[in-house]
């Protein structure tokens, strides 16, 4: 829980605050109310930030480097300390011409054919998840902590390397980062993610093995081997992005599939919608709203964005523009033209998007084949995350038949 | 039917390579790699289209002849 409860907000307009409770129970809403009045909200808040929640706009920045800098990604009252051009996270928080050099490290990690190698992992998870729900017997449970969490925590933590009892703590270092960043309470050194990373690194230089952390150990620049704060930075990344992001994605398709019947019936006797589906949850139910630093002074919808101030990228809210999407506000489950913007555009597609897919596909076959009808327990339980990755946190669900 | 690729403006989303495996496929970084030259059999007319309008970066174009 935050320490300080966020005031409330006046006008979502002039004074946005997308760490509040609010946002986190209406985010869609306040999007649409946005891009027809706005279409780029402005906050005080966080030492000056920006909301612009069209789909025009949030591509134009996220394709301009030479404005913007990836040097701050997550909206926090203070600024970041990291030097340009590398940042905090490499790739992430890289900027051109650094950019390319660190995100050629993971790519060929990270292509489809590669990824196809860890399905069998992915599969394994979802049926030891759905073992351990049945062996409760119960027939109500909570489909966002029993399920969805476990499944990219262990994909990713094998990969790495990193033992999967690890993955409670970086659900912990996580939260405090992208769910409420700025708002938690002092830890002490040896609870932060940076000493663990600390610690796994230095392990692994002297006792290299076949994981990604052992290669990033390895890799070079030009002949000089990669330096400890960027191989911590790559490695927090990973954990960061592809957690809570691909828990947040199958959370909201099993959330959607709960309340939809025929979406559900449709899914199960036609596989062929089913890549369509996919695409139409990352579309309707994008999790992630990434953010840039203005670089150099610059307007972007009619509005002046100052060196120094924040800009989020909602690309949640960019796919559910009417002015890009047909039939923008309806979740259609074989919508053949989906240029949607889940995993970003420009330099910065999520590096991981091809393992977040191949998860979100798994899973949902799974609980799909393992609970072919279900409910919300009660709907106005269900909580989401705040910030800048959405998600359901909370969601109980009856299991029938 | 022809079928245009920019490798500028791929990001290596890889929907065209997910929707139209005959058409297109991958390299190592992930990044599309343009199957066919010239004209796109009229058998794959429908899944060239298809990868053309769910590419994000606007990076595939359908020629019609």
């Amino acid at each position: 829980m935050p320490d300080v409860p966020r005031p409330p907000v006046e006008d979502w307009a002039t004074d946005f605050d997308h760490t509040h409770p609010d946002y986190a129970a209406s985010a869609p809403e306040i999007w649409d109310d946005l891009r027809e009045r706005c279409p780029v909200a402005h906050t005080e808040r966080f030492g000056g930030a920006w909301l612009p929640t069209r789909h025009e706009d949030v591509a134009r920045i996220a394709k301009d480097t030479e404005h913007f800098t990836s040097q701050g990604i997550i909206v926090t009252d203070w600024r970041p300390e990291a030097p340009r051009p590398v940042g905090y996270a490499p790739p992430i928080t890289s900027d051109p011409p650094f950019h390319a050099i660190a995100r050629k490290f993971l790519l060929e990690f990270f292509s489809p054919k590669a990824i196809d190698g860890w399905e069998k992992t992915a599969r394994e998870t979802c049926r030891e998840l759905i073992a351990e729900i049945r062996a409760k017997g119960l027939d109500e449970f909570d489909a966002a902590t029993e399920y969805a969490q476990h499944i990219p925590v262990r994909v990713i933590a094998d990969m790495l390397g990193l033992p999967r009892e690890d993955g409670d703590k970086f659900r912990v270092f996580i939260h405090r980062i992208i769910e409420e960043p700025g708002q938690n309470a002092v830890e002490s050194w040896e609870d932060t993610l940076d000493y663990y990373l600390d610690t796994k690194v230095k392990e692994r230089r002297e006792n290299l093995g076949d994981d990604l952390i052992s290669y990033l150990c390895t890799a070079d620049i030009d002949g000089i081997a990669l330096q400890d704060e960027h191989v911590r930075g790559t490695i927090a990344l990973l954990i960061i992005a592809g957690i809570d992001t691909t828990w947040s994605g199958i959370g909201s398709s099993i959330w959607h599939m709960a309340q939809h019947p025929v979406d559900r019936k449709r899914w199960i006797t036609d596989p062929e919608v089913r890549p369509f589906a996919l695409e139409e949850f990352l579309r309707f139910y994008a999790p992630v709203t990434m953010a840039r630093l203005v670089a150099e002074d610059v307007e972007i919808g009619g509005c002046p964005m100052k060196e120094g101030d924040w800009t989020l990228l909602p690309f949640p809210s960019a796919n559910r523009d009417p002015e890009a999407f047909d039939h923008a506000d309806e979740f259609i489950i074989d919508r053949q033209r989906n240029r949607h913007t889940a995993f970003g555009l420009g330099i910065h597609r999520c590096v991981g998007s091809n393992l977040a897919r191949m998860e979100m596909r798994v899973a949902l076959e799974e609980w799909m084949d393992a609970f072919p009808d279900f409910e919300l327990v009660e709907p106005e339980a269900v909580t989401w995350s705040t910030g800048q990755v959405r998600g359901p946190r909370r969601m109980p669900v009856r299991i029938n038949g | 039917m022809k079928i245009k690729y920019d490798r500028d403006a791929c990001q290596g989303h890889n929907r065209c390579y997910m929707l139209a495996p005959e058409l297109f496929d991958t390299d190592d970084e992930g990044y599309a790699i343009l199957l066919v030259d010239g004209d796109v059999p009229a058998e794959l007319e429908e899944k060239a289209q298809l990868a053309a309008d769910n590419c994000p970066e606007f990076a595939i174009e359908i020629i019609e002849s």
